[in-house]
């Protein structure tokens, strides 16, 4: 009996050892091809790089991009000419209204059997839509971190340009801007906003008329209803779950007994709403109502600096803390131009393009690269844009960060107020 | 040069291809919601008849209001504006005023619906001009009230704003109309009776005005319960007018809604024809209370009420628009302009100089597109009707009745088929339009918004081309048979010239007609084509009310500089002859 268990843990050992020293043989072994190859792998993604540069010569983009903003599409009419002058691509702009149109445009064309000559080769896109594009193989690639541009903004320090409203983004999308939500005043006439959902009913109960938000499904109305969840909801943890895994009535009561009182109270008594945020915007400019929101931090002043609102505003954000996200360009699977449009991306996340993206003069939007990837001098430029201005968001106003919720409680949510207050 | 023959086989294809044209994408366009409504669509996977699309369609919320804001514009606008026509008419008549009021007409026609659409939100929201110019002296208002006039559940704004754009068309067609009717002998006649002016034209007048207008008033109605553009800016959103949450059916990323979209458009049709058939309701109704009127004899009836209506009526309609254009212009220059102040600060060519840039690229592809379309029509129309006019002679010369009567008879099916397109909701045919020129994987762009446009353009054309043609004394070509001169000549040397007013402003109307369009250009484009029209639209999602009014008036400025050219080029051509300066002398 001894002896044999002896002998047993002798085999034991001499197993064990022979295990040990294949799988460092093989490791070694492995690690002498990678590092043999490995500059081989780096020039070959150069040379990819360089051939899908030169494959994109001469070709055209269709870049749907949402088109109500003249700033966006002033600085989109840059890109385009930087990008022919230094990539021979023509960028088309193509301006929509609603990200949802060329969505189900390119989910048609499927239908359709239109594989590879898409009407659509880049989109400006997030949550919902990239949720859903994802989810029915509308897209191409993965792509995205291939970009030479992509290692300036870290993805690996800055999880959230991996994660578009929780759904892992795995390439198929390469990061544009940032957003974090804004509420901004009239100080004419308004002193101390309400820092929060419970004050913000209680001012507009003392003064009605005062306040109201745009009509989901508009985006930023979708929006002001995933804040007031966030922040009223008794089980916020639920948020970054599907909705189907969730008790969807029971999360979502506090939000709706919320509406319920502050719909009287809203502007024209909630009888009717915004169609879009900058709809709400000109009824603040135009002293209808005191109290806005955005998803451009910058919006506000911008605003201010071309007199469309009064000098009197103030930015500030929710003390819960507010929504934040990152919008991303995606290419349709079937894009007529992938290279092109992949060039496009690239040169939308280079330093210059990001520069004038952020410059209050041009675009005034938040940039996406993380300074420790810049250069001392891009570091500078980046940090001289950063404005100091009355309707600035003020210094550590930032607020702390609220996730998006999973993609799945915008339709849910919009079909919900739909129902409820959808129809007078 | 051209030979005899090839103009002949031009001219032999012609109407055909006419026909082709108008008829083809609404046909196509009708057929492609139908299919889907029930059960056949390729998108959702599904070949097997079933009503699943109309039976959502029908447990929509708020779908009966929707309908009912179809109708209710529909219905009151067309009414609406052809009261404030006929007293007005009535109360004119016979006076100097009409000549002044048909130049004053026409450029008010050209204003665009979607920039007048926003000259009139600005004109009556709360803080706007009316409301600023009364504050706060007057009102007391420091803060613009809370009023919900704007986006009004009843699209009672919007059908203001349908009236005020209706109400020029309708007279236009009436101006044109009353001289074939011998106008002014029957109010003679009836005036040496005894009878007042207005009610002398009331009833002898207006019965046969009325037949001419029928056609143009379904086309208002038609019109008015289905416009997109109009509803999308003054109309309600909770619920939307049916053709607005159709389009949104449409547009939706699930799919399946497009079933449901099919379902919307076709519901849409119904309610037009239902609403047009309500009008004829009304129309026998009225025609036996007024007939009992006719024959009291009395000779002032309704003198007082038509006066006050058709001069209230016509004073605000004009006045309204007038305005809307003032505020586009002041809103485009504005600097700082805060409520309640009555004017701006200061003003600024900011505006213009940022939208500048912009404007290029949308500027030429909507003259790009028009001319195009222009074109194409006019040449198909001319052969058309010169193709008429031959085989008239045809008939007239060999008496073979059988080829002739083949001959003219697409005259007739043309003539029909012309109120088709202005008929059927743009919203029903459109859809089907598209879905199919996905399917044949045609990809949007110029060439199908041409398409889209020339259904459009055709009618509007053709019949102010057929009026001029009607309008040439037929024995001008006997003259010039007996001097041996040839048709071709003939067309070339002096029905050209004779009829180059009415020609350039057939060409006019095309052009404001194409400029104006906003779901066509939108759908058949399939968004990469960018109209001043559908800028205009997509600015007014985001822009500030002054680069609203921006584009607006660059929208206006278009079709007037057109007509503009029509009227202009005439008087140029000919200097010295008092008889060829054209209508609008």
């Amino acid at each position: 009996m001894n002896h044999q268990r002896c002998t047993q843990a002798a085999i034991a050992t001499v197993v064990a050892k022979a295990t040990l020293a294949a799988i460092v043989t093989i490791a070694t072994i492995a690690a002498i091809i990678f590092w043999a190859t490995m500059p081989r792998v780096f020039a070959d993604e150069n040379a990819t790089w360089q051939n899908t540069v030169s494959r994109a010569q001469g070709q055209s983009v269709y870049f749907h991009a949402w088109g109500g903003e003249q700033r966006n599409n002033a600085y989109l009419a840059w890109v385009a000419e930087q990008v022919e002058a230094e990539f021979d691509i023509v960028l088309n702009h193509v301006k929509i209204r609603d990200t949802a149109t060329s969505v189900s445009r390119v989910l048609a064309e499927k239908e359709a059997g239109n594989t590879e000559n898409g009407a659509v080769d880049l989109l400006w896109i997030n949550g919902e839509n990239f949720a859903s594009m994802k989810t029915n193989n509308l897209l191409y690639g993965p792509w995205a971190e291939q970009l030479p541009n992509f290692r300036l903004v870290n993805a690996d320090a800055n999880p959230e340009m991996r994660h578009d409203f929780s759904v892992p983004v795995e390439g198929y999308e390469s990061p544009w801007l940032r957003a974090h939500l804004v509420f901004y005043y009239d100080s004419d006439y308004l002193e101390v906003p309400p820092r929060n959902m419970q004050e913000l009913l209680r001012w507009a109960r003392a003064n009605p008329g005062e306040f109201t938000y745009p009509k989901p499904p508009d985006f930023l109305g979708s929006t002001f209803l995933k804040q007031a969840l966030a922040e009223l909801s008794t089980q916020p943890e639920a948020l970054q779950q599907p909705v189907t895994e969730t008790d969807f009535d029971a999360v979502t009561a506090p939000l709706w007994a919320f509406l319920d009182q502050l719909h009287p109270h809203l502007l024209r008594r909630g009888r009717t709403f915004p169609a879009n945020g900058p709809e709400m915007r000109r009824l603040l400019a135009d002293g209808e109502t005191l109290l806005a929101f955005s998803f451009n931090p910058n919006d506000p002043v911008n605003r201010v600096q071309r007199g469309e609102l009064p000098d009197s505003i103030r930015s500030y954000t929710m003390r819960t803390g507010t929504l934040a996200n990152v919008s991303f360009v995606a290419i349709p699977f079937n894009a007529t131009n992938p290279e092109a449009a992949m060039v496009v991306a690239n040169f939308l996340l280079s330093p210059q393009a990001q520069l004038r993206a952020q410059d209050p003069e041009h675009l005034g939007s938040t940039s996406v690269l993380d300074p420790k990837m810049l250069t001392a001098r891009q570091r500078q430029a980046f940090a001289a844009m950063t404005q100091s201005h009355p309707a600035a968001l003020p210094e550590g106003e930032r607020g702390n960060v609220l996730s998006e919720p999973h993609p799945d409680w915008m339709p849910a949510l919009e079909t919900a107020w739909m129902r409820r207050y959808g129809v007078n | 040069m051209v030979s005899t023959k090839d103009l002949k086989a031009a001219q032999a294809l012609a109407p055909w291809l006419l026909l082709i044209f108008l008829a083809i994408p609404v046909l196509v366009g009708l057929a492609g919601v139908l299919l889907p409504s029930i059960g056949y669509s390729s998108a959702a996977d599904q070949q097997a008849l079933s009503l699943q699309a109309w039976q959502s369609l029908f447990s929509t919320p708020g779908l009966f209001h929707s309908v009912l804001l179809s109708v209710i514009p529909g219905l009151l606008s067309a009414l609406i504006a052809f009261i404030i026509v006929f007293s007005f008419l009535a109360t004119t008549s016979g006076g100097r005023t009409l000549n002044w009021i048909r130049r004053m007409t026409a450029p008010l026609l050209a204003f665009p619906h979607v920039a007048a659409a926003f000259g009139i939100a600005f004109l009556l929201t709360p803080s706007g001009f009316l409301f600023r110019l009364v504050s706060p002296l007057v009102s007391g208002w420091e803060r613009p009230p809370d009023l919900l006039i704007i986006n009004d559940p009843w699209a009672l704004t919007m059908t203001l704003a349908l009236i005020m754009k209706e109400v020029p068309f309708l007279l236009l067609m009436a101006l044109a109309a009353l001289p074939a009717i011998q106008a002014d002998q029957r109010l003679a006649v009836a005036r040496s009776l005894g009878y007042q002016r207005s009610t002398a034209w009331l009833w002898t007048v207006a019965p046969a005005l009325y037949p001419a207008l029928r056609l143009p008033i379904f086309a208002v109605i038609a019109y008015a319960s289905t416009s997109v553009e109009v509803a999308l800016i003054l109309g309600p959103s909770l619920p939307a007018p049916l053709s607005v949450r159709t389009l949104s059916w449409f547009n939706d990323p699930d799919l399946s809604l497009r079933n449901l979209a099919s379902a919307g458009a076709l519901l849409q049709v119904a309610i037009t024809a239902a609403t047009i058939g309500l009008w004829i309701l009304g129309e026998r109704m009225i025609s036996r209370v007024l007939a009992y009127y006719q024959q009291s004899g009395q000779r002032d009836f309704g003198a007082r009420p038509l006066a006050l209506l058709g001069r209230t009526g016509f004073i605000v309609t004009f006045s309204m628009l007038t305005l809307a254009l003032v505020i586009l212009i002041i809103q485009a220059f504005a600097g700082r302009w805060r409520f309640p102040d009555s004017f701006p600060d200061s003003l600024t060519l900011g505006h213009w100089r940022a939208q500048l840039p912009l404007l290029w690229d949308s500027l030429a592809t909507t003259v790009t597109i028009a001319v195009t379309t222009v074109l194409i029509a006019f040449v198909l129309i001319v052969l058309t009707l010169e193709q008429q006019v031959s085989s008239a002679r045809v008939h007239i010369g060999t008496g073979t009745h059988g080829n002739a009567l083949t001959r003219v008879n697409h005259h007739h099916i043309i003539s029909r088929l012309l109120y088709l397109p202005l008929l059927t909701p743009q919203i029903a045919f459109l859809f089907g339009y598209t879905v199919w020129l996905e399917k044949m994987q045609i990809p949007p762009g110029l060439l199908t918004v041409v398409l889209a446009h020339l259904v459009f353009v055709i009618p509007y054309m053709y019949l102010s081309l057929a009026d001029a043609y009607r309008g040439l004394d037929k024995r001008w070509p006997m003259l010039a048979a007996s001097l041996r001169i040839t048709p071709a000549r003939f067309f070339l040397r002096i029905k050209l010239p004779m009829l180059i007013a009415a020609l350039l402003s057939s060409l006019a109307i095309g052009f404001a007609v194409s400029n104006g369009l906003y779901l066509p250009t939108l759908l058949a484009g399939g968004g990469r084509v960018n109209t001043i029209t559908t800028e205009a639209m997509t600015m007014a999602a985001g822009g500030s009310r002054s680069t609203i009014a921006v584009w607006a008036l660059i929208q206006a400025a278009l079709p007037v500089l057109g007509f503009a050219t029509a009227l202009l080029l005439p008087r140029l051509i000919w200097k010295n002859r008092r008889g060829m300066k054209g209508f609008m002398q």
